[in-house]
């Protein structure tokens, strides 16, 4: 009996745990979704606002890494449930590798803009904005990659498997979040641009 | 760490509670919800007692313009120099005053504490959902304060456009003293603030949600849980919104964008800034700002609720009515944000919308207002010094909330913005109020949060010094309002028409003064108390919630053994029937069959059909001795 309240409040525990990821994602996209407002409010100013020119096609590479390490990441977390530990921990770091070539695909992306001309300290703000939400979502990418990194290096430590697969379940949330968050911001972008 | 929380909470929280912790992870690097709402509460304090002093300091302007002070330039210098209060400084403490008030005060201090000590305890959970994001949060908070403080011993000075950072006082370093250096660590203090009440905020929604002892489903909560939970989903909402304002700004201000500025030619020098507008972090900011009011006052509200319906030994009335009031006004301070703005140009038919929503606020308030009327009516009044205050905290929100049916119609705000009238509405409202709901609270919970009792008798001389004081330094002030006095003027006596108000002036002063030296009672009484007050029972007030039935002496995980289990709402006070004028959450209505009343058993028929069968058994022998 012990044993089974012990068991019952840890996993409570866990739950309110991975409840935790998901406010805060709330919470994160509350942020983006201020800069979409505000980017409307600004963009309505006046004709002279706007984004004015095409969205480098970088960004549709960078899409497609970015979903490709999604796919990666849940195989990895499928074959951290099926204890084939060799092959999550090959998923995990084709998943951050994959993350690593979106956060340079999208630096290459700005060299891009700003070689047409559309910088960061710019009178039409709206394409300020275009860095705004792609510096802070990949700040959030740091960040994501930070939580593969460290879920990789519990894997290597060999630490329980129960351990194991709530760490890989909150970071494959995490990680798909972030591929939504980034097809929400283009998304977003390519409506105004 | 959650080896230490969650791996074995049974081993630990038990029998061999008793394991060896340092003084650093005892006191200072704690993990227990209890130590880290002490830490919320007491570096809120010192907060409070920092930021009324800057009001003092202030009051001391607007009551004798033209008078020397000698002993300020000695301790504030260049500041006070030939003791008088500069124009700088004066914006510097008027700025710095609101934003530890508001934000470091009412929302951490308020909402750190009572939902640290209070979400755990009234659940029936050995914890936080996640105990090291809670430590996290606490140590935001406090890096926060030092870098707040901090800007005072910077040369410039500290931020000084006012605690709603408008651009571009805000946004160009140029502009004014306080925009310069103290202006950047007022944006690092509130990144920081703000990164700690998201932490917070997602641990109390995710603990209220996931971590309920058996048995409390959510209309079994007391009142302080729904306020608490209800304010943390606002926190979660809108916190990160003044994120990306703030993002912005910080842009502006050292990158050279033009996001909020635009035609600008400051100190001479024409500034390269073009095509932004201020009108546009206006709108972040309220919609920040202005669920920031409600973060501010719910917790207050619930405190309130269950302080009232404990001594006055009643039943809080309308007790389903309370909740959705909390709900409503959790919902509508999301779509009222344009109030605040309703003189920027604004569209007179989107002003017209904000009205309407800001009116119908008032709707929930006064459901909520006339609750606590009717909980009082009639009741079986214990005046205690928690009692006073949450009397006191329904005072301030009926006569402050009147004062918002003025402003919140958008003809009339264009006559009262930015005058006295306002500063007085929401320093009743909110500020008085929410502090009240706080005292009420520390009064309140003292026993559950150190063990011994606070004196009584300060408590009641504290009360009547604060209560009486409030009203009479912002009651005064309606009337500067209606005759067009503005805010954080430095000297408005240079404007003739204004120079009668100086005498009304003088006399705030003084009420502010004498205020808060009675504040001197409350800080002897909560720090002497704690190592010297009497000690406290278990259930000293004779409250129903889970709390009171812990040990006095804090151990890791709350109750020794089980969790607790719920079977019953915590208003049962006075119950007619039973031997006691309350009955603890945690009694079974099996126990209590002589008082049980066929709505308790929510429709399980084999209930009422034990209940009836036990009355009908033990009809006959009462009616015997009747006869």
């Amino acid at each position: 009996m012990a044993r089974y309240t012990q068991d019952k409040e840890e996993l409570t525990e866990q739950k309110a745990k991975k409840f935790n990821l998901w406010l805060g994602m709330i919470g994160m996209f509350m942020m983006f979704a201020a800069l979409s407002s505000g980017f409307i409010v600004y963009t309505a100013g006046g004709v002279d606002k706007g984004i004015k020119t095409l969205l480098p096609e970088a960004f549709i590479y960078s899409t497609v890494l970015i979903v490709l390490s999604s796919l990666t990441m849940q195989l990895a977390y499928v074959a951290a449930r099926k204890t084939a530990f060799g092959r999550q921990k090959l998923l995990l770091m084709a998943t951050i590798v994959l993350g690593l070539g979106f956060f340079a695909m999208q630096v290459h992306a700005w060299g891009v803009l700003s070689g047409r001309g559309v910088v960061f300290v710019n009178p039409n703000a709206s394409q300020s904005f275009v860095y705004i939400f792609t510096g802070m979502h990949l700040a959030h990418i740091i960040a994501g990659i930070l939580v593969l990194v460290r879920a990789l290096a519990g894997r290597i430590r060999n630490i329980d498997q129960v351990r194991n697969v709530f760490r890989m379940d909150l970071a494959a949330l995490f990680w798909h979040f972030l591929g939504i968050l980034w097809i929400y911001i283009y998304v977003f972008l390519l409506l105004n641009q | 760490m959650s080896s230490i929380t969650s791996a074995h909470p049974a081993d630990h929280h038990g029998e061999h509670g008793h394991h060896h912790e340092s003084f650093l992870s005892k006191y200072v690097f704690s993990q227990d919800h209890k130590m880290i709402a002490k830490q919320f509460l007491i570096t809120g304090i010192v907060m409070a007692v920092f930021a009324m002093f800057l009001s003092i300091l202030f009051r001391l302007q607007l009551a004798w313009p033209d008078k020397e002070f000698p002993i300020l330039e000695v301790f504030l210098g260049k500041w006070a120099e030939g003791g008088r209060i500069s124009p700088d400084f004066f914006l510097a403490l008027v700025t710095i005053h609101g934003t530890i008030m508001v934000f470091f005060v009412l929302t951490a201090g308020l909402s750190g504490t009572f939902a640290n000590l209070l979400i755990p305890y009234q659940l029936g959970a050995r914890d936080m959902a996640s105990p090291f994001m809670n430590m996290l949060s606490y140590w935001f908070f406090f890096t926060a304060c030092i870098v707040m403080i901090s800007s005072f011993f910077v040369e410039s000075g500290p931020a000084s456009a006012g605690w709603t950072v408008y651009p571009p006082l805000s946004a160009v370093p140029t502009a004014i003293s306080g925009s310069a250096m103290g202006m950047t660590l007022w944006l690092i203090s509130m990144t920081l603030f703000i990164a700690s009440q998201v932490l917070g905020g997602i641990n109390y929604i995710s603990t209220v949600l996931n971590m309920r002892a058996k048995g409390m489903d959510l209309w079994k909560m007391p009142l302080t849980i729904w306020a608490l939970f209800l304010t943390a989903i606002v926190g979660l909402l809108s916190f990160p919104v003044l994120v990306s304002a703030v993002v912005l700004l910080i842009f502006d201000r050292s990158f050279g964008t033009s996001f909020y500025l635009s035609d600008l030619v400051v100190q001479g020098q024409i500034l390269p800034n073009e095509g932004g507008s201020p009108i546009l972090f206006q709108h972040l900011f309220w919609f920040l700002g202005h669920p920031e009011v409600y973060i501010v006052l719910m917790p207050a509200l619930g405190l309130t609720s269950e302080v009232i319906s404990t001594n006055s030994r009643k039943p809080i009335f309308g007790y389903h009515a309370m909740v959705y009031s909390l709900i409503g006004i959790t919902i509508l301070s999301f779509i009222v944000w344009g109030h605040h703005m309703f003189v920027t140009g604004m569209n007179p038919f989107l002003g017209g919308v904000f009205m309407i929503t800001t009116l119908i606020i008032a709707v929930p308030s006064a459901v909520k207002s006339f609750n606590y009327l009717a909980t009082l009516w009639r009741g079986n009044i214990r005046f205690t010094p928690a009692m006073l205050f949450a009397i006191g905290m329904v005072s301030f929100f009926i006569s402050g909330g009147l004062t918002g049916l003025y402003l919140g119609n958008s003809a009339l705000d264009i006559a009262l913005h930015d005058t006295y009238f306002v500063v007085a509405h929401f320093h009743l409202v909110m500020g008085s109020a929410s502090i009240f709901g706080m005292l009420c609270g520390v009064y309140h919970w003292f026993p559950k949060l150190f063990g011994r009792m606070m004196n009584e008798k300060l408590g009641y001389l504290h009360f009547w010094l604060t209560f009486a004081g409030a009203y009479l330094v912002f009651f005064p002030m309606h009337f500067m309002g209606i005759d067009g006095v503005p805010r954080r003027y430095y000297a408005f006596t240079e404007f003739p028409f204004m120079e009668k108000w100086i005498s009304v002036n003088v006399f705030i002063t003084w009420a502010a003064i004498i205020a808060a030296l009675g504040q001197v009672a409350f800080l002897w009484n909560f720090f002497s108390s704690i190592r010297f007050g009497k000690r406290a029972t278990q259930n000293p007030w004779g409250s129903n919630t889970l709390e009171w039935t812990t040990g006095v002496k804090h151990i890791h995980g709350n109750w020794p053994g089980e969790l607790p289990t719920v079977y019953r709402w915590p208003y049962d006070y006075s119950k007619p029937g039973h031997h006691e004028d309350f009955i603890p959450q945690t009694v079974p209505f099996s126990e209590t069959m002589s008082s049980n009343l066929p709505h308790d058993f929510e429709g399980n028929v084999e209930a009422e059909r034990i209940q009836r069968e036990w009355e009908l058994a033990n009809r006959p022998q009462a009616e015997k001795e009747a006869e």
